[in-house]
């Protein structure tokens, strides 16, 4: 067995990992292309960054291409990241154009790969719809949407749904978001690497340094929040919760660590009105971190006694699987796929309002027995459900099925 | 339960254990009130009927579920008729030759409760039913269970997919409609009838896989060793 894979098996167990060899076999010497629209930054691109090279391992000529763009291009790219995560943005027609034309350009570029690839993931919006200015394609095309689209506002859905509908597959993080479209739609949850920087182990002395680095009162609680500063996460509504769960836990700081992504315009207007409401608090702690400060965010999670994604809107929320797997229970939103991994009761607590999240920091750091219960319940959840692994097994599922003609039963035994 | 190594004879007489994954797919069809599901599910695949009571198998649990099929759950998550999510809650879809006779049953007690109703119940946006069916995905477990006396300690070992796919899935894929371990044992010289029999009275359906792995287990401890 190779390094990589055979790295995952003291993590999920062998059979784990022989049922992905056993997917590949049909798939060996196809070529398989990604595509999305940015290297670095968010959940996408990180996903991929470690999809690729196992899928290479297994024997699958597997390239990463993204796709590129003018400001322009990506403000209009964003608006409809907003539009399909339910905001009434408006889109004109000659953004509308603009849109299609960068998509035509990289389609030039990228035409040759795209036209002899024998599967082809198109990853959200920005590059949808290459497909439609690769005519001779000969290969099958999956578009995986990692957005919350349960509540699309309906002008823009209906433009990007007339480059989807060419697709011979889709692909949803949750039912919730799947749409009426003529080809089948798998339902896959994104999953977390436990292997890469951001979730391995971490020695103690290196979480207490990124603490000391930034300010970070090792002898008191934290509670901690990482994600993009993004009006969808509800940062101001964390500082809301923790300042009403201060008056019963008055130890208690808050760290909300995040960065923007690359495609994200929108991220320095959020962290302004979140420095605007922290107003100086010294136990507030805003830190803006580059895209490639895993280990930083490792740390920083695993110093937290209690870790939010207080979302109003969310696609999956692969921090909270990160959380989850280091043990941490996570107070939630009631939202998208946090559902999906905030069992009540068991994993952490899904809450609506900052009240709802300031009262669940203060049970559960009141009650270490339970905090600590819940953690290992939530490390265990994560292993069965949203590793890597199974991810990779899901999306080889979905390549064997259309290369096999969609059947019903696929038997590789 | 060994690796399998190849024998000059009698290769066609072991059990080769599987494992199965089963892919989710969305239908893209939704309910939101009573009429809105039965409407669905007159014209639902039969495939979205099986992932919906059979499926549920699968899906990672931390309580005893209150129900066991999506329909039950729904209607009492969603649309708080703790009456009706009991009548269907308690359909075990071993009593029906198929998805079809199960959906008419279905059909039938959503019927009647919708001839009683005054005002639908309906559920808001983000707690509608979503109708779903699956691929099911088999592996190869390389395992293989070479004679009766060992397929006890075979099933204590097994993962709850081997134990899905051997157990539940077998149903609909077998002529018998049976489970894999007494086409099995029916196929092998001798008498194991008191082992089948005793198989025959595990529920596949209200217990979790967890638990029927172990009572098949004794079961088969019971009629198969000692």
């Amino acid at each position: 067995m190779s390094s990589s894979l055979a790295r995952y098996v003291d993590i999920t167990g062998e059979d784990v990992v022989n049922q992905l060899r056993q997917l590949a076999e049909p798939l060996a010497g196809k070529r398989v292309v990604h595509v999305n629209s940015t290297r670095v930054g968010g959940g996408v691109a990180e996903i991929l960054a470690k999809l690729v090279p196992l899928m290479r391992e297994l024997g699958i000529e597997t390239t990463w291409e993204v796709i590129t763009g003018d400001p322009d291009f990506f403000s209009v790219t964003k608006s409809f990241h907003n539009a399909l995560q339910g905001n009434r943005v408006p889109i004109s027609a000659s953004q509308y154009d603009h849109y299609e034309a960068v998509n035509r350009e990289n389609a030039k570029t990228l035409s040759e790969k795209l036209a002899s690839a024998d599967l082809v993931f198109v990853h959200d919006p920005q590059p949808a719809p290459l497909l439609s200015f690769i005519p001779k394609r000969r290969g099958s095309w999956i578009w995986r949407c990692h957005i919350d689209a349960s509540r699309p506002h309906r002008p823009v859905w209906k433009h990007l749904r007339g480059f989807v509908e060419g697709y011979d597959a889709s692909i949803f993080s949750l039912p919730d978001f799947a749409q009426r479209l003529p080809h089948p739609q798998y339902i896959i949850p994104p999953s977390i690497d436990p292997l890469s920087e951001k979730n391995v182990d971490l020695p103690a002395s290196e979480i207490d340094e990124v603490c000391r680095r930034h300010g970070i009162d090792r002898t008191r609680r934290l509670a901690v929040q990482v994600s993009r500063f993004d009006w969808f996460k509800d940062p101001v509504g964390v500082i809301e919760a923790f300042q009403l769960a201060r008056r019963s836990c008055p130890d208690l700081q808050l760290v909300l660590a995040g960065g923007t992504a690359a495609d994200d315009p929108e991220g320095a207007a959020v962290l302004d009105a979140v420095n605007t409401a922290a107003n100086g608090d010294p136990d507030i702690h805003i830190l803006l971190l580059p895209p490639d400060a895993h280990r930083e965010i490792n740390a920083i999670q695993r110093a937290a006694d209690v870790v939010l994604q207080k979302s109003i809107k969310e696609g999956f929320g692969l921090t909270v699987t990160e959380a989850l797997w280091k043990a941490r229970p996570v107070i939630g939103g009631n939202v998208g796929g946090i559902r999906l991994q905030v069992i009540d009761h068991h994993t952490g607590f899904l809450v609506s309002t900052p009240e709802g999240a300031a009262l669940r920091m203060c049970y559960l750091l009141q009650r270490p027995d339970r905090l600590r219960t819940m953690g290992e319940k939530a490390r265990e959840f994560v292993r069965e459900n949203f590793l890597l692994t199974r991810h990779l097994r899901e999306y080889l599922t979905v390549m064997v099925a259309l290369t096999t003609g969609m059947k019903d039963r696929i038997e590789l035994a | 339960m060994t690796r399998p190594t190849p024998t000059a004879s009698g290769e066609e007489l072991q059990f080769r254990v599987k494992d199965c994954a089963l892919a989710a797919l969305a239908t893209g069809e939704r309910a939101q009130n009573l009429k809105e599901l039965r409407d669905k599910l007159t014209t639902v695949d039969p495939a979205s009927i099986y992932y919906h009571f059979w499926g549920t198998l699968l899906r990672p649990v931390f309580d005893d579920p209150r129900y066991n099929n999506d329909f039950a759950i729904w209607v009492f998550d969603a649309l708080h008729d703790q009456p009706l999510a009991e009548r269907l809650g308690v359909l075990d879809p071993v009593d029906f030759y198929d998805m079809e006779e199960l959906r008419r049953e279905l059909l039938d007690i959503i019927d009647e409760e919708l001839d009683l109703v005054e005002v639908l119940p309906w559920t808001p946006r983000e707690s509608q039913f979503h109708f779903m069916r699956s691929q099911i995905v088999v592996f190869d477990s390389q395992l293989t269970v070479i004679d009766p006396a060992g397929l006890a300690g075979a099933v204590s070992a097994m993962s709850v997919g081997s134990v899905f796919y051997h157990f539940v899935d077998a149903r609909r894929r077998t002529p018998d409609g049976i489970d894999d371990f007494r086409t099995w044992l029916q196929g092998l010289p001798g008498d194991y009838s008191a082992a089948c029999d005793r198989l025959a009275q595990v529920d596949p359906f209200f217990r979790s896989l967890v638990e029927i792995r172990e009572e098949l287990f004794e079961a088969l401890l019971e009629t198969l060793t000692g």
